[in-house]
């Protein structure tokens, strides 16, 4: 670690690690702010609107643009025959024959994708121009529900694919199957994660200009990297990457990973400048952007844990089916393997499994978003140890404490090839407990409770992966193929320090900040290496591809800036000060170790000698002659840096997918309004160890940005779609994002391990809150509504509606006096619905017939079931617990199974009576042998209900009932892919593609 | 006054205490016109529906959506934006608290927030958290989390009691 040098340059007065107010505050508190819509434009700038997808799915028959070319002011209008002569489509990261052009050339995907860009002589104009073009669409099916569009029967996006999965990999690391065959027990959990976007107050701003003398483009755009995208726009542009000059603006207004999807109309303006003629500039509006900019990856996730009766985990298998919408925009499926080398979360789990699906549907496409791959695989990983603390009734605390990576193990390397680079988990574990006031609110949660109150505590423990190996993108490829297109790796960071001839300093990063304050951290760690005050120096934060240094791995992503790139400006700070040191000791005659820095002068450490840094620094300009042989006049140094830990992925599939590995450890107390549902967050508490923290006050402002939009993520936001693919969250009306009176103040704590891998010990911490907070909120709310509800029920957003209906209304007891009546289902006069579904078992359909007369099984099958007791010939009496909508009641209920025609079909019914109504169904199951050894179950069921229970509405009770015989198979399967006897699941679907992923 | 659609007419008013004057539609937007015809840049746009609070500015006193008032509205009043509140030269007292408890990141929303915090400051002397907090439930911030923005808007109204009962 080189934080060594810099303790040992120290002066006296040090800003690193102080609470430094920022640089760039002063500007933006007088509104002189530079943003993208401040900037001056060319004259003759014309402006566009963008003409976008009315239809989720359909095919354009016909784009007819003359009307719109009749409305004065408008210069023309750019289409999809214009880009397919002039552009290409944009390179894909898996290798599937799909093209996503910057404009619908063919078909549209989603609602609100581009199709035509009108360019008029202001943006008013423009936007009337929008309704006069005429487009023929034919209107096809849809696949939203991400599971569904894996089906054969599913409409496809991509036609050449021939599925809507267009990549699906296989992990193995260690030996799982062994594990969870010797297991004492396993638990799986299938969640659901939303979509949702951090997105920021300002909207993509883009001016493009096209040069036709040099066949280049010039366009400024709010863009914030990965500029690894740079040359995905290059090649869709067919030009040389230097013939695409890209800049961005001083000021940004917030990004959180959104504008890294903008890079799309970086192309399309860029080709409109050039259909027109004339510089053209868009301007994003609020209702484009929520439909059109870009979305966090929703996830279907099924977890499944090997554990012994302490709770300590052995293995872990993940089976996570990625929605990346209807395009796989670069750098997707990145989503997907952010997470991956440090899957195991914060635990010492040595045997993993891992299945990773891509799933094309009609809707946005998605990016990178603030946390990016970590809320998905928390949500999940962490619901699970809670799972598995309530099922083996321990603390869920002692069940994290005992999986923890231990503090000795460090640098630890996880199963799937992470390197954690440094921690003590254990430790932040009881300064957690201690400073945070858990036991307070132990005691909380139990008053209330005495009280009747409704009040849960979550925990969560959690990595924060920051500084992204450029190399785990292509984890999505199999080994040959990443062999055939040679290794990618690495994560280089670029800064240039220039000293001016009158010794004024100036700093450029490639990093493009969107408000996290890159320019006073900077300034911080230069100020400390050469001894000058901060004040004196200017940091500038645009970046002009055609003019600065920059990498793939430039812009401000995977919050690499305090690990990285202040990690480089401190290696050209120390390159500015080593050619300082040899310029004093010649002229001094001294050696170069007794020369310092400090309060703007460079002097030795006797006192003799003495002068003022401008003076010495400004003789590389004005003397050069002076100056000792080698020493070539001129002072300015860039430093490039990359770590060597960061290395390609290897044969056996072992990826250490990010640099530097922070730690989180969360706990809260919420309590739910038991008449609106709504969830209060009483408390919460967030530690964070991400290593060195250079400045505080940026690192809290971070995780108190990270943790309101989490609170979004949890309670309030989702970007929701209809059945037919329209979108339905397209305003902030309907798009909820947390105001100041749903933002409770977090308690945040710290604790320093530096990083032995980055120049100033510093780790990233921008991210944290959005991985680890969300199912902290949901451990709270499924511990506060107990053990009544469904597990996999419990999804985001947790809004007051949905917690309502699963918080239910207890059937109030019986009234004295009143007999109990027996069980007799009731014949008419409610409400009554029928419908058919479907299910695959993995097991053959004798196994799975079987098993549904063993009373065993059935008794396991019914969710809710207290008792089962044999009447007859598979004839049951049950105690069954069952919610429909808001109403949860106890029924005495008879089981039957009748119609037996082993293994094709049986009849499964049921009815029963409660103090809320009655309630009959029943159910016609056929059993049909399908590929790979499995059953498929197809069955028409029947419902009727009588009662206080019909009152909730045919709708609710379609859903309510959809789910309730959902769970009734989902749990056979669950129970039938537990048994070893016949092979996991898992060893099937290896057999079955005969794929492996790499062995110990 | 009686608009045409296609004409332009010299909207005259006061912005920062200065007279402006310069042509807009009937149909151009406050925020648009402040932007791009008069160059005050400060005040941003963030939804133009009216939501986010980003635009908000001050006219003839009152805290106002600049996306939901056109430019004609604005005829012979007085506007207020962000750049009016540094005086002479020198942050006032919001804006260093906005400083100091580190209560912008990206600066995007500040403007509106800013404006909004001035008009309440002006007008309730000794506010609670509470009310602080319902105030500013008319702005979206998407980087701060709040904390610091609550706890500048509640310092400066502490300091400016303060100094009203020493100087009474």
């Amino acid at each position: 670690m080189n934080s060594a040098t810099l303790l040992h340059h120290q002066q006296p007065h040090s800003y690193v690690g102080k609470r430094q107010p920022r640089v760039e505050d002063e500007a933006l508190l007088r509104g002189l702010g530079r943003y993208a819509d401040d900037l001056a434009v060319p004259p003759g700038t014309l402006h566009a609107a963008v003409v976008r997808s009315p239809h989720a799915h359909a095919r354009i028959q016909r784009v007819v643009i003359e009307a719109a070319l009749q409305i004065p002011g408008v210069r023309g209008v750019l289409t999809g025959e214009d880009v397919k002569r002039w552009a290409a489509p944009f390179p894909v990261g898996v290798r599937q024959p799909m093209e996503h052009w910057c404009l619908a050339v063919d078909k549209v995907r989603y609602v609100g994708e581009p199709v035509a860009v009108i360019i008029a002589e202001d943006r008013y104009l423009a936007e009337d121009a929008l309704d006069a073009v005429e487009i023929e669409y034919d209107v096809l099916g849809v696949s939203i529900d991400p599971e569904m569009a894996t089906n054969d029967d599913a409409s496809v996006l991509h036609e050449a694919v021939g599925s809507n999965v267009v990549n699906d990999r296989y992990f193995n690391y260690g030996d799982a199957d062994t594990a969870f065959e010797q297991a004492a027990h396993r638990l799986s959990l299938k969640v659901r994660y939303p979509r949702s976007a951090c997105t920021p107050i300002e909207c993509y701003v883009v001016l493009g200009q096209y040069d036709p003398a040099e066949g280049g483009y010039d366009v400024m755009a709010n863009f914030q990297g990965p500029y690894a995208i740079h040359s995905v726009m290059a090649r869709a542009l067919q030009v040389p990457a230097n013939r695409l000059r890209l800049r961005t603006p001083p000021d940004s207004g917030g990004s959180f990973g959104i504008k890294q999807g903008v890079f799309p109309y970086v192309v399309m303006m860029g080709l409109a400048a050039r259909k027109v003629g004339a510089p053209v500039k868009w301007v994003e509006d609020r209702l484009e952007h929520l439909q059109g900019a870009s979305s966090a990856t929703n996830r279907v996730t099924t977890i499944e844990a090997a554990f012994a009766s302490d709770g300590r985990v052995s293995a872990l298998r993940f089976d996570q089916l990625d929605d990346c919408g209807a395009y796989l925009r670069a750098p997707e499926p990145a989503t997907t393997y952010r997470m991956h080398g440090n899957l195991t979360g914060a635990y010492d789990i040595h045997h993993l499994q891992v299945r990773n699906r891509i799933v094309m549907t009609n809707k946005m496409p998605t990016g990178l978003n603030r946390g990016f791959g970590g809320p998905q695989v928390y949500f999940a990983l962490e619901r699970l140890m809670q799972r598995i603390a309530v099922t083996l009734d321990l603390d869920p605390l002692d069940v994290i404490r005992r999986n923890l990576v231990p503090t000795e193990a460090f640098p630890y390397r996880c199963a799937a090839g992470a390197l954690l680079d440094s921690g003590d988990y254990r430790r932040g574990i009881e300064l957690g407990v201690e400073q945070g006031g858990l036991e307070e609110l132990r005691q909380r949660r139990e008053s209330a409770r005495r009280e009747g109150r409704h009040y849960g505590i979550g925990y969560t423990v959690a990595v924060e992966p920051s500084i992204s190996n450029m190399g785990y993108i292509t984890m999505a490829q199999m080994p040959e193929e990443r062999r055939r297109a040679g290794p990618k790796n690495g994560a280089v960071s670029t800064a240039t320090i220039s000293v001016d001839p009158l010794g004024s300093v100036s700093v450029h990063v490639s990093s493009t900040p969107q408000g996290q304050g890159h320019r006073t951290v900077a300034a911080q760690v230069v100020a400390d290496v050469l001894g000058i005050s901060l004040e004196s120096i200017r940091v500038d934060v645009e970046l002009d591809t055609g003019k600065d240094a920059w990498s793939i791995a430039s812009g401000n992503y995977s919050s690499r800036f305090a690990g990285a790139v202040a990690g480089a400006v401190h290696n050209a700070a120390l390159k500015i000060r080593a050619r300082l040191d040899a310029i004093a000791a010649q002229q001094w005659q001294v050696s170069v170790e007794d020369i310092r820095f400090g309060e703007g002068r460079i002097y030795t450490a006797d006192g003799v000698h003495a002068t003022s840094f401008q003076r010495l620094a400004g003789a590389t300009h004005w003397a050069p002659g002076t100056l000792p042989e080698g020493e070539t006049g001129g002072l300015r140094e860039t430093a490039f840096w990359t770590p060597a830990e960061l290395t390609a992925p290897d044969d056996d599939e072992r990826i250490n997918s990010s640099l530097c590995y922070g730690f989180i450890f969360d706990y809260c107390g919420v309590e739910l309004d038991s008449l609106t549902g709504r969830v209060t967050i009483d408390r919460y508490v967030t530690l964070h160890d991400a290593g060195r923290m250079l400045n505080p006050q940026l690192v809290d402002g971070q995780v108190r940005g990270a943790f309101a939009q989490a609170v979004g993520a949890a309670l309030y936001e989702a970007f929701h779609y209809n059945e037919d693919g329209s979108f339905a969250s397209g305003t902030l009306a309907d798009y909820l994002i947390p105001t100041t009176v749903e933002v409770p103040d977090p308690t945040i704590l710290h604790m320093e391990t530096p990083s032995p891998f980055t120049p100033l010990g510093a780790k990233g911490v921008g991210e944290g809150n959005n991985m680890s907070t969300p199912v902290c909120i949901a451990n709270a709310v499924a511990d506060a509504l107990g053990d009544a509800v469904e597990p996999g029920a419990i999804e985001l957003p947790l809004t007051p509606s949905k917690v309502r209906m699963l918080m239910g209304i207890e059937e109030p007891p019986r009234p004295e006096g009143v007999a109990e009546e027996s069980a007799q289902a009731s014949t008419g006069g409610g409400s009554k619905l029928s419908a058919s579904d479907s299910v695959e078992i993995p097991a053959s359909p004798q196994h799975v017939f079987e098993s549904i007369l063993d009373p065993d099984t059935l008794k396991a099958m019914i969710p809710g079931c207290h008792s089962l007791e044999l009447t007859g010939d598979n004839t049951y009496r049950a105690d069954v617990t069952v919610g429909v909508g808001m109403i949860r009641a106890r029924f005495d209920a008879r089981v039957e199974l009748t119609e037996l025609e082993p293994p094709h079909s049986l009849r499964l019914s049921g009815a029963g009576k409660s103090g809320m109504g009655d309630a009959a169904g029943a159910a016609k199951i056929r059993f049909s042998e399908i590929e790979g050894g499995k059953t498929r179950l197809d069955y028409d069921y029947e419902v009727t209900v009588g009662g206080k229970i019909a009152s909730v509405g045919g709708r609710m009770l379609s859903s309510a009932s959809k789910m309730l015989i959902g769970q009734i198979f989902s749990r056979l399967s669950q129970r039938l892919s537990g048994s070893t006897s016949k092979g996991s699941l898992w060893q099937r679907l290896r057999a079955l593609t005969g794929k492996r992923g790499g062995d110990q | 006054m009686y608009v045409r659609l296609d004409e332009r007419y010299r909207v005259t008013l006061t912005l920062n205490g200065r007279e402006r004057s310069a042509y807009a539609e009937p149909r151009t937007q406050l925020c648009d016109f402040l932007r791009h015809s008069l160059g005050a840049t400060g005040t941003h746009v963030g939804c133009e529906h009216g939501v986010c609070g980003a635009c908000t500015v001050m006219v003839d006193g009152r805290a106002t959506r600049s996306c939901l008032m056109l430019a004609v509205q604005v005829e012979g009043r007085r506007v207020e934006t962000i750049e009016s509140l540094a005086k002479e030269g020198e942050l006032n007292d919001l804006q260093h608290a906005f400083r100091g408890h580190h209560a912008l990141q990206c600066g995007f929303c500040t403007a509106g927030i800013l404006m909004s915090c001035h008009e309440f400051l002006g007008r309730v002397m000794d506010p609670s958290e509470a009310e602080v907090r319902d105030m500013l439930s008319g702005h979206l911030c998407r980087c701060t989390g709040y904390t610091g923005i609550v706890q500048a808007v509640l310092a400066v109204a502490r300091a400016r009691q303060n100094n009203r009962q020493e100087t009474p």
